[in-house]
């Protein structure tokens, strides 16, 4: 196969290897090197897509990242959508299709590998043309710690895609040396195919490496497919080039209209010809470049139409080549449907459009001068100034530690953009204090010929009849500039609002070639400076980044992490079913064969309220607080004494913010006169902790107080219900653990084997109940002995559906679920437990406040379906009637709402928990819960529904 | 990212640390003695301003250690870190603002 539109010789292609892609369908030869766009020119290819809205063919407008038209996805080897042809890297197999503006995502899961590396460098350099290069090299050579990346295959930048010489030869040679020199300095890291996508605050810039994408079915499998660099520098160069602007006219997205400067890189860097008949539309003098290297290289160029009516110093080259120049002309039109057959071209003077003529050709290139990529600066907060000469947007302040050169910073010599590069790196070394080396040569550059100076010209006025609506602004969204107009017409004047009317620079591209022409064509219909539309805001990404790269490692498993008690394994062996409670897996219920999570949960409620449970409770926080003030500590956040405590005892503890408002709740042990360790809920155990250093270190720094977490140092299990004393005391022989010798709320240590236990006579469930405490090295020994014990009493585990349901019957709040950090104890009915006598602690002013005091507070209650049969869904709103018996009018007043509900074996019927609106006054009354469109009556109740005389702890 | 410098630690990134709010606000000498308005305003009422402002900081990934920082608002800049037992900052510190230069 051959390709018809390949020159015979030169690019920077592999000419000697032929791979093979599929496009719509169609099989097409390419070669390593080219991109997907550079092969489908080749073939003489250019309409690539159709557009979003219009429907409208769309081709290959650019050569890289800004391109507009060429849309694709690819199928294989691996699905993946919204990509640019002029950015896909051709290998053999690829198989893409184009896009009508949106794509497909993969319906199979991805399986390639992502990752991330932190990297740390005295000087990042983004972009490796000219003037990146000459920073790297000097740099490197002053021995900073270096990092260069740039988003192409290969180093070059510009030089890639023209016929420059440095020291006298192409330039290749000299960028092929750089890079070499690089390699060769141990602390300089030089990565290609690498964007960075985001500068952020103190020099932190994030860069995709694109490490395998081009490698296709070789890719292997051990290496990720893309690489998230997370790169803190203390200084960065901005090196990232320029864009070219094109110029807006009717009819201008038609396939075969593309910018100048991208003509010139598939011809010289992938050996293209991107048409037979050129027609060449210009504002300023770089496009002279293309026009006279495309005819060298064989193409018809009818005629340079450039827009200033003294055009250029290098007309006369182009016509001693015998390429026609009109100066004073502008493009107003095309003809063509797939692809360009016509441009229109009329003489123009002082902004007015002359009558047009045709001229055939099958490619129309435009430039309307250059946009500085000033993306990285912008993110990083810089401040853009307009450039009136350029028409186009400079850095327009020095920022601390990151510094711009190059094209990006306006500069479009090469001899200015090398020394300028070198320039700003060494100023940026001086800051850091590393002297620049002896040796530090840069190449001998051509002098540079002084341009012509361009003219600003965003759009030609429409004479095609149509008003702007076929003056495409942004390709990609379809949106012109009518559109534009549409916009100043209804009063919008901030560009920002422009752009989200219009939805202009919203799309893939994200309007690098829309951004600035809408600037400047809002301003010119404002009849205001450019300057003071400005740009709307640079954010992160430059350029779009698979969601699959940013999470990198972090998926699945990885995504967040999982604890796990000691006896994890063994849950999964007995059949449990988890629940994610924070980051821990407990077992929410351990169902038999044959068995939904009701029936498992009243067979295990039931073994725990008439024979014996036993569930792992490792989760529950623990905080060893330790000093001779530990008690004092104690007593400022606990609402009750615990100085008071006993070393052997135990005592329940209810601790609140300032505000008054209950945080956390849990049991106390007095373990010495100086040490307690601390039971908070799972879920607060690290916030506990937090809080009680806060006020270590912030308020009482006086108090001799250390608080460490010990909740992985102990593995514990409540063992539960009324044969619970016959099991502890089987596999406790030595400890006497009658109701006397071992009362309600305290602690025994014991051994088994030598091995340390502790034991206490805490209730969670109102049964007799005792928690073995171990060290979770020998948690699954002493779970085993328990069962093992337990046996004869049909001890059965149960897990935390079970746990909350026995609580509930017994009205201990779970807080955070009963509660919602506007429920004092007081609501709660825990009145109980908040000291008088105490002259202070945490949050008992706030007792005080009239708030607190009215009697309409929500309080907690429990509710009594009167069906004996309804689930209320937790959330639940409750509704009460008049005395009429009707409900109120809308809106109806809502009491409150259910915070537990379950279904009780015990009661053999539904219960629930409810915070209520004055709900103690309100026991005995009927309220009614909403329940899928139907209003079921509930009986308020006293929280505690099971042995509300408290006979059963003790067996 | 921003990096904090942590007093104890130096420099660190910003996902290390937790916020605290507004610095210099110590719990009362004795709760009991304040009138409900001024009980309130020492639980709900904070600072709010543009520009510098003494705040609480806590290095939570780190060293654990609560410090104390004078930050702008508007450019978000550490103009400083201190300890807590350092004095309190004048207001004319609080006062002077500059527009950060920071990338």
């Amino acid at each position: 196969m051959t390709s018809p539109f390949r020159t015979p010789d030169g690019g920077r292609i592999d000419r000697a290897t032929t791979v093979e892609i599929t496009f719509d369908g169609q099989t097409l030869p390419g070669h390593p090197g080219d991109t997907l766009a550079s092969a489908l020119l080749a073939n003489g290819r250019h309409q690539v897509a159709t557009s979003i809205k219009l429907g409208r063919p769309r081709g290959i407008a650019a050569a890289w990242a800004e391109d507009p038209g060429s849309l694709v996805q690819i199928e294989a080897p691996f699905p993946e959508p919204m990509l640019l042809a002029t950015t896909v890297e051709l290998y053999d197999g690829l198989v893409a299709h184009g896009l009508p503006g949106q794509g497909r995502l993969a319906e199979v899961p991805d399986s390639a590998r992502y990752d991330a590396v932190h990297h740390h460098v005295d000087v990042l350099v983004v972009g490796a043309g000219p003037a990146g290069l000459a920073a790297a090299l000097t740099a490197a050579r002053a021995g900073a710690r270096v990092a260069l990346v740039d988003e192409q295959s290969e180093a070059g930048g510009s030089l890639l895609s023209g016929t420059d010489r440095l020291d006298d030869a192409p330039a290749s040679q000299w960028v092929a040396a750089a890079v070499a020199e690089l390699a060769a300095h141990p602390e300089v890291l030089h990565l290609q195919r690498t964007t960075a996508f985001g500068s952020y605050d103190d020099g932190f810039v994030l860069a995709l490496e694109r490490r395998t994408d081009h490698l296709g079915t070789g890719a292997p499998r051990h290496v990720s497919r893309q690489r998230v660099w997370r790169i803190r520098a203390r200084s960065i160069v901005v090196a990232t080039g320029a864009h070219e602007r094109p110029v807006v006219f009717a009819d201008n997205d038609r396939p075969g209209i593309m910018l100048a400067g991208a003509a010139r890189t598939f011809l010289h860097r992938y050996g293209v010809l991107p048409g037979r008949e050129a027609v060449v539309f210009t504002t300023n003098d770089s496009a002279y470049d293309a026009a006279l290297d495309l005819h060298h290289a064989g193409v018809q160029v009818q005629a340079v139409v450039d827009a200033r009516p003294e055009g250029s110093p290098r007309r006369d080259e182009c016509e001693h080549a015998g390429i026609r120049v009109l100066s004073g002309a502008v493009v107003t039109g095309t003809q063509g449907v797939e692809r360009v057959t016509h441009a229109l071209v009329a003489p123009f003077a002082d902004g007015e459009v002359g009558a047009s003529s045709a001229i055939g050709c099958d490619l129309l290139l435009v430039s309307g001068g250059w946009n500085p990529a000033v993306h990285l600066f912008s993110q990083a907060r810089g401040r853009l100034r307009y450039d009136e000469t350029l028409g186009a947007f400079l850095p327009g302040e020095e920022l601390d530690g990151l510094a711009v050169t190059g094209s990006a910073a306006g500069g479009f010599d090469l001899a200015g953009c090398l020394a300028d590069g070198q320039r700003v790196v060494r100023a940026a070394l001086t800051a850091l204090a590393i002297p620049p080396a002896g040796e530090d040569p840069l190449p001998a550059a051509p002098e540079a010929v002084i341009p012509a100076a361009p003219l600003v010209l965003w759009r030609v006025p429409d004479t095609s009849g149509a008003e702007g609506s076929t003056s495409f602004v942004d390709l990609q969204r379809d949106a012109t500039v009518a559109d534009i107009a549409r916009a100043v017409g209804a009063g919008l004047r901030s560009l920002e609002h422009v752009k989200r009317f219009t939805t202009i620079g919203t799309a893939h591209d994200q309007g690098k070639t829309s951004g600035v022409l809408t600037s400047g064509i809002t301003a010119e219909l404002l009849g205001i400076p450019v300057q003071d539309t400005g740009t709307t805001t640079f954010r992160p990404p430059y350029t779009p980044v698979a969601f699959a790269a940013l999470a990198g490692r972090d998926r699945g498993r990885l995504f967040d992490p999982e604890r796990v008690t000691a006896l994890h394994q063994w849950h999964v062996a007995a059949g449990a079913v988890f629940e994610d409670v924070g980051q821990w897996k407990r077992p929410r219920y351990y169902p038999q064969p044959g068995e939904d999570m009701e029936a498992a949960v009243l067979r295990e409620c039931a073994a725990a309220r008439t024979g014996v449970g036993i569930i792992d409770g490792s989760t529950l926080g623990k905080i060893d607080v330790q000093g001779p003030d530990a008690a004092v500590l104690l007593d400022r956040l606990y609402t009750n004494l615990m100085s008071s405590l006993k070393v052997g005892s135990v005592r329940y503890g209810v601790m609140c913010g300032v505000d008054g408002m209950v945080i956390d709740d849990g049991t106390v042990f007095r373990l010495a006169e100086d040490r307690f360790l601390v039971l908070t809920t799972t879920g607060g155990a690290a916030k506990i902790l937090d809080w009680m250093e806060e006020w270590l270190q912030t308020e009482w720094p006086d108090l001799r107080v250390h608080c460490t977490s010990v909740t992985e140092q102990w593995a514990t299990f409540p063992v539960v219900g009324p044969r619970s004393r016959d099991v502890v005391g089987a596999v406790f022989p030595d400890v006497d653990v009658s109701a006397e010798a071992f009362p309600f709320m305290t602690w025994r240590d014991a051994t088994l084997d030598g091995v340390p236990v502790r034991l206490a006579r805490i209730s969670f469930s109102g049964e007799l109940a005792f928690e073995v405490y171990v060290n979770p090295w020998y948690a699954v020994a002493v779970w085993q002995r328990l069962l093992e014990a337990g046996r004869p009493y049909g001890i059965t585990p149960y897990g935390t559906e079970t746990m909350h349901v026995l609580r509930a019957e017994k009205g201990y709040p779970i807080i955070g679920q009963d509660t919602d950090g506007t429920v004092s104890p007081h609501d709660l009915g825990m009145a109980w437990a908040v000291s008088k006598k105490k002259p202070d602690f945490v949050g008992k002013r706030s007792f005080a406040r009239p708030a607190n005091a009215d009697p309409l507070r929500k309080q907690l209650v429990g509710l009594l379906p009167v069906d004996r049969e309804t689930v209320l869904p937790e959330g639940s709103q409750i509704v009460e009637f008049r005395a009429d018996g009707q409900l109120p009018p809308p809106p109806v007043p809502m009491l409150g709402h259910v915070t537990s509900s379950y279904r009780s074996a015990e009661l053999a019927r539904p219960f629930a928990l409810a915070l209520v609106r004055g709900g103690r006054e309100r026991i005995g009354d009927t309220v009614h819960v909403p329940v899928n469109g139907t209003l079921v009556p509930v009986e308020v109740t006293g929280s505690v529904l099971i042995d509300p005389e408290g006979a059963r702890r003790d067996g | 990212m921003q990096l904090i410098a942590c007093p104890w630690c130096g420099p660190r990134e910003e996902v290390e640390f937790s916020y605290g709010g507004q610095a210099h606000v110590p719990y009362p000498d004795s709760p009991a003695e304040l009138s409900d308005e001024q009980w309130a305003h020492y639980v709900f009422f904070r600072d709010n301003p543009k520009g510098r402002f003494a705040e609480r900081w806590n290095h939570s990934a780190g060293c654990r250690r609560w410090f104390n920082a004078i930050r702008d608002t508007t450019t978000y800049r550490f103009e400083r870190v201190y300890r807590l037992d350092d004095p309190k900052p004048l207001a004319t510190e609080l006062a002077s603002s500059r527009r950060s230069t920071a990338p």
